[in-house]
């Protein structure tokens, strides 16, 4: 529960020069483009690219060291699981059947489904560093005024920014009201059955969130008096101009995208690279 | 209609906190299930809980928001389909807003079939027809897999926000003034 989530530190770097909006626009547009995209060729390049952004920005390895894990055990469940499910995908994608070997029943290894396997193993995990990249070099205060730049409405965008500053506070007070109960009996270790444990962790719950209810009525009445939403837009405190750097990021982000489109539409013509015809 | 869609600074701040809260629960307080992907999540009843007290569009906020931001912390991106999922079922849960005597102080009986009758079609609508197609759309997983998923996903919400939003909102109630306590003599 003690990890710091929101490791966002401030190193010199250019990807950390550059403002939230521009960070905001490129990572949407890189996910977007491997999301579309199931050539293989595409993917790694965009792999390559963003693991040289993770260098410049001078990320340490222990600052992501449980995000890899989580980000390892759900790609290895992923694939175990699409082939359980659908052994025959790539046969099915690809229009051909290249058998290796016969497992039991329906099963079988097909360089079909190998390739379509590795393709989608590369496309989940490619994404990946251009979210921590996006999390881990931008102000959180900052993300608001990038979210609103992109015509995410003011108040949605001042949501999540409630969110980010009082994310802390209820992570602490949740450790507070568990502790507390804990000196009072409430077994929350390992040692009571799992079905009371999870009894006691709903009984933490409930001071939360009625002191979060509390906290709800202050929080507002004081934005209230200080005339929030009372027009049609609001400025940032925290937002960057941009300047040249963000245009060049935002313009070689946009060449990716676009590149990526045009390779599946005339390339492909789809949006799987086939190498079996 | 523009009952539930009304937007104060009251349902801003409850966006904000019951999405800290819901990534929160989110994160921390689940029992994975022996289907890989899949656990049984507390807080759809936290967002159940919410939408129900603050409307849809705070409800739906708490569940895009904080579905996405706490995918964002541990996986470094959010599974897109999913998280919009997350956001439309909270977002249907909303319409319980008003629907209940809550806010007065009663929530029984009638009160807690129509929440409940509200939570399951919002949990259908989501999970079992949202998020699978969505995830043919954005990242062409299997068909069988994500129906699969969706399928045990629609059975684990709803327990979810039925018995954790259930009892919150019994809570509340019991905080509230109820309607006609006060009578002159």
């Amino acid at each position: 529960m003690k990890n710091n989530l929101f490791s966002y530190n401030l190193v010199d770097t250019p990807i950390h020069r550059l403002s939230g909006l521009t960070k905001l626009i490129a990572f949407l547009l890189l996910t977007f483009a491997v999301m579309f995209s199931y050539d293989i060729r595409v993917i790694i390049c965009v792999m390559i690219f963003s693991f040289y952004i993770l260098k410049v920005s001078q990320i340490k390895f222990s600052q992501i060291k449980l995000m890899v894990i989580y980000v390892g055990l759900f790609l290895i469940t992923n694939t175990i699981i699409t082939y359980l499910f659908s052994p025959e995908e790539g046969v099915g994608i690809y229009g051909t059947r290249h058998e290796i070997v016969h497992l039991i029943g329906r099963y079988s290894l097909t360089m079909e489904q190998i390739f379509y396997q590795t393709t989608k193993f590369l496309k989940y995990a490619s994404v990946i560093p251009l979210g921590i990249i996006f999390l881990l070099t931008t102000n959180p205060s900052e993300f608001a005024s990038s979210l609103n730049r992109v015509g995410v409405n003011y108040k949605a965008a001042y949501a999540v920014a409630l969110t980010l500053r009082y994310f802390p506070d209820i992570q602490r007070e949740y450790v507070d009201i568990s502790l507390a109960q804990q000196a009072r009996g409430l077994d929350l270790s390992s040692k009571a059955k799992l079905k009371d444990r999870f009894k006691n962790a709903l009984l933490i719950i409930v001071p939360l969130i009625f002191s979060t209810m509390d906290r709800i009525e202050l929080i507002s009445n004081a934005m209230d008096l200080r005339g929030f939403g009372k027009c049609k837009t609001r400025t940032w405190y925290n937002s960057k101009s941009m300047n040249k750097g963000d245009f060049i990021a935002i313009g070689i982000s946009i060449l990716i995208f676009i590149g990526t489109i045009l390779v599946s539409i005339f390339i492909n013509k789809s949006r799987f690279y086939n190498p079996f015809i | 209609m523009n009952k539930y869609f009304k937007v104060t600074t009251k349902t801003i701040v409850a966006t904000g906190l019951g999405a800290a809260i819901f990534m929160l629960l989110f994160m921390y307080v689940k029992i994975p299930s022996p289907i890989p992907e899949t656990s049984f999540q507390t807080a759809y009843g936290i967002s159940a809980f919410f939408a129900t007290i603050y409307g849809p569009i705070a409800g739906g906020l708490i569940g895009f928001i904080g579905h996405g931001l706490s995918d964002a912390l541990q996986y470094g991106s959010p599974w897109w389909s999913w998280v919009i999922a997350s956001g439309l079922s909270s977002f249907i849960f909303g319409f319980a807003y008003k629907n209940t005597g809550v806010e007065d102080g009663e929530f029984k009986g009638q009160d807690i079939v129509k929440f409940n009758i509200i939570q399951v079609i919002g949990n259908i609508i989501a999970w079992m027809i949202v998020a699978p197609v969505l995830d043919i759309v954005i990242y062409a997983e299997p068909v069988k897999l994500v129906f699969a998923q969706g399928g045990i996903a629609v059975i684990m919400n709803s327990i979810s926000a039925g018995v954790i939003g259930t009892f919150f909102l019994i809570a509340y109630s019991a905080t509230r003034t109820k309607k006609g306590s006060i009578s002159k003599k």
